[in-house]
């Protein structure tokens, strides 16, 4: 970004533009000729994909936002409006509708192609640390993007998700009551999301760029965790991962869209399709499914943390729910100094591997544990149970494993270099094929 | 890859909707196999008509279908005339005059169905609890279209154990059993003017798919762009596909 040495462009207005503001040269170097390791497998894909659906989502979110109307009376009804007789208003919705489940999943599995491949490891910490912001703010808007419809799920997860902030001690009524903009979720609740709704994938988009920055100065991390060492462990951009990330995209579009076109409302909750009514609970209140692992580990605190032999409580079980909750994710931005293990990628840590991957299916289980009703049972037991063993394993992976393995873990020797690394895989290739 | 990403995809979506779609403690409604279903399935239009018959000379009598209009009654099948004709059986309040009066007259087609009740008050006045609007009750509900068909014919005596108070009406799929709703259809109840079976089944089924279409009516033109559009991304990554292997071939 800085104006070093700049080469002129054959093109006269190119020319004319670039020696002025550099922007071509910027281009050029960012994402023609930038170096990039040549070993990357598919999961690299990921950003570029979220990065895709972060456009999607602005670019249908506002033309949905010329059709809606941020009144707890007609927000509904608006809402099918834009169904209904918005020329390709159905299309827009479920784009943007399922956009918001595929823009997480793709953001899932690039976090944990980070995870998996020590993508936060020195010296990405920061990088890391960008990310896992991009991830809260990612989970704001999505949270307060699903009241905007008003349907029943809307106003009663809202309501549930709002009152968390009221175990805060001291202030965390006053919270409540700034984030409802009055007594209950009402109308100033919905007018202040809309506004917010709209606000955050400019804030995200922002740190979207800090965050690519970032890489652009570090250079990406590969799935051998080892740094370049020189032009023949890399490739320029573009071609070569242009369209490498473009076919992926493809590939993931055409999941995207099998949900958009065949069943929309799949990942959705049927509640939603009826008008909020504040004298009418559900019988299950659920999050998004994107929110499910965390609302588990919520709901896994079903005790408080007294002062032994007396009546004094120290943590309430909600408050400890609360945090058990945002601290869940709070780790991820000292994962770096967490795992201070040397070696960056799980291929060359076979006993790190082994408890990601435990992570990875605990997580997916908490997912479950989180879809299921309060008294749901699982071999007998309260799924409770499996639930606060789940979250327990969650959080040992990250406050006990992963700082005692840094320290015994021994691991795998490492390649000399990426070069050397890939052309033994061509090798021993050949050799199979050739048998 | 692709197969880790799609099975990790699988077992996702598995894994979070298919609990969501269980509904606590009451029997599954039974699986109709209806035309609608399937990636090319598209409505049947003489059962959407017949749908429409039992909605107005049943249904209509205590639930509203507010967001359809009665243009919208040409997806049915239904030309601008017969739409026209349908309209101006119904009144609805129009207004305010050049005198500042409210009036009536017939509909028109831009109009919405009117509803049988002035506000949710007065529905709740006349039935003890107010009937929920339809046009999105197949969306609304799990199990979709097969719900309200089992509701419909679901209806038994209550078990001897299980007292009802006044009002209340056993029923084999309602969640909790306990409906407000006495049994809607009777074998012959609606004249069907196309030889079609007149009993509560069949009624059922052909109220259940206009609902269907009354909650998504454009389900066959999204099905219809999927395929194009799936078709389209299909012939686009396969000539990526190709380009990226002629690009990376002489990379290692």
């Amino acid at each position: 970004m800085g104006h070093g040495e700049r080469t002129a462009f054959e093109n006269p207005v190119i020319e004319w533009i670039d020696s002025r503001l550099p922007i071509f040269t910027m281009m050029q170097k960012e994402y023609g000729v930038f170096p990039t390791p040549k070993n990357f497998n598919y999961f690299w894909n990921f950003g570029a994909i979220a990065m895709f659906m972060l456009v999607t989502m602005i670019v249908t979110g506002i033309v949905l936002a010329m059709h809606y109307t941020a009144n707890t009376h007609l927000a509904f009804d608006s809402v099918e409006r834009i169904m209904r007789d918005v020329n390709g208003g159905w299309l827009l919705r479920y784009i943007h509708m399922n956009g918001a489940s595929f823009f997480f999943i793709a953001v899932y599995i690039h976090i944990f192609r980070g995870m998996y491949y020590g993508s936060y490891k020195r010296p990405r910490e920061l990088l890391w640390i960008l990310g896992v912001a991009i991830f809260l703010l990612m989970m704001a808007t999505a949270f307060i993007g699903y009241v905007l419809p008003w349907g029943q799920m809307s106003l009663w997860g809202a309501t549930v998700i709002t009152n968390l902030f009221s175990a805060i001690p001291l202030v965390g009524d006053s919270i409540v009551t700034l984030l409802w903009g009055g007594f209950s979720v009402d109308n100033p609740t919905l007018t202040r999301f809309f506004a917010l709704h709209y606000l955050l994938p400019f804030v995200i988009f922002a740190v979207v760029f800090i965050h690519v920055w970032a890489l652009h100065i570090t250079g990406s991390n590969n799935p051998l965790g080892i740094d370049t060492k020189g032009p023949q462990d890399t490739v320029p951009f573009n071609p070569y991962y242009t369209i490498k990330d473009s076919f992926g995209l493809v590939v993931f579009l055409m999941l995207y869209a099998l949900f958009i076109f065949f069943m929309p409302n799949a990942l959705g909750h049927p509640d939603n399709y009826t008008p909020a009514n504040p004298l009418v609970t559900p019988a299950h209140i659920v999050p998004e499914w994107y929110f499910l692992p965390f609302y588990a580990i919520l709901r896994a605190i079903t005790f408080s943390i007294d002062i032994p032999f007396t009546d004094i409580t120290i943590i309430t079980a909600k408050l400890g729910g609360v945090i058990a909750m945002f601290g869940s994710i709070l780790l991820w931005f000292v994962l770096p100094w967490l795992d201070s293990h040397p070696i960056r990628s799980a291929k060359f840590r076979p006993v790190f591997r082994y408890f990601f991957l435990l992570l990875l299916a605990d997580f997916i289980f908490l997912g479950y544990v989180g879809s299921q009703p309060a008294d749901a049972t699982m071999f007998g037991l309260p799924l409770s149970v499996f639930g606060l063993g789940a979250t327990a394993y969650y959080f040992a992976f990250f406050i006990v494993i992963l700082p005692w393995l840094s320290k015994h873990e021994k691991g795998r020797e490492l390649p000399a270099s990426i070069h050397e690394a890939v052309l033994a895989k061509n090798k021993k290739k050949a050799v199979e094929i050739s048998e | 890859m692709k197969k880790t990403l799609l099975s990790l995809l699988a077992v996702v979506t598995c894994a979070y909707s298919a609990p969501a779609l269980a509904s606590g403690g009451t029997e599954a409604p039974p699986h109709v196999h209806w035309e609608f279903s399937g990636p090319f399935g598209t409505y049947d239009r003489a059962a959407l008509q017949r749908g429409l018959k039992i909605y107005r000379e049943v249904c209509s009598s205590c639930h509203a279908v507010k967001h359809l209009a009665f243009r919208n009654l040409t997806d049915l099948g239904y030309n601008e005339e017969q739409v026209k004709a349908i309209a101006a059986e119904y009144t609805v309040t129009d207004g305010p005059d050049e005198d500042g009066e409210m009036f009536e007259r017939p509909a028109r087609p831009s109009d919405r169905f009117p509803s049988p009740y002035p506000n949710e008050n007065a529905a709740k006045a006349a039935n003890g609890v107010a009937p929920p609007d339809l046009s999105l009750i197949v969306k609304a509900r799990h199990h979709g279209a097969n719900h309200v068909f089992g509701i419909l014919t679901g209806y038994e005596e209550a078990p001897e154990d299980h007292p009802l108070a006044d009002g209340q009406h056993w029923n084999k799929y309602m969640p909790g059993h306990v409906i407000a709703m006495a049994k809607p259809l009777s074998n012959g109840q609606v004249t069907y003017e196309d030889g079609t079976i007149e009993t509560v089944e069949q009624y059922a089924q052909d109220v259940a798919q206009f609902l269907a279409w009354a909650s998504e009516p454009d389900l066959e033109a999204r099905k219809r762009f999927g395929i194009s559009a799936l078709i389209f991304l299909a012939v686009f990554a396969g000539v990526m596909y190709r380009l990226k292997k002629a690009v990376w071939k002489d990379v290692h």
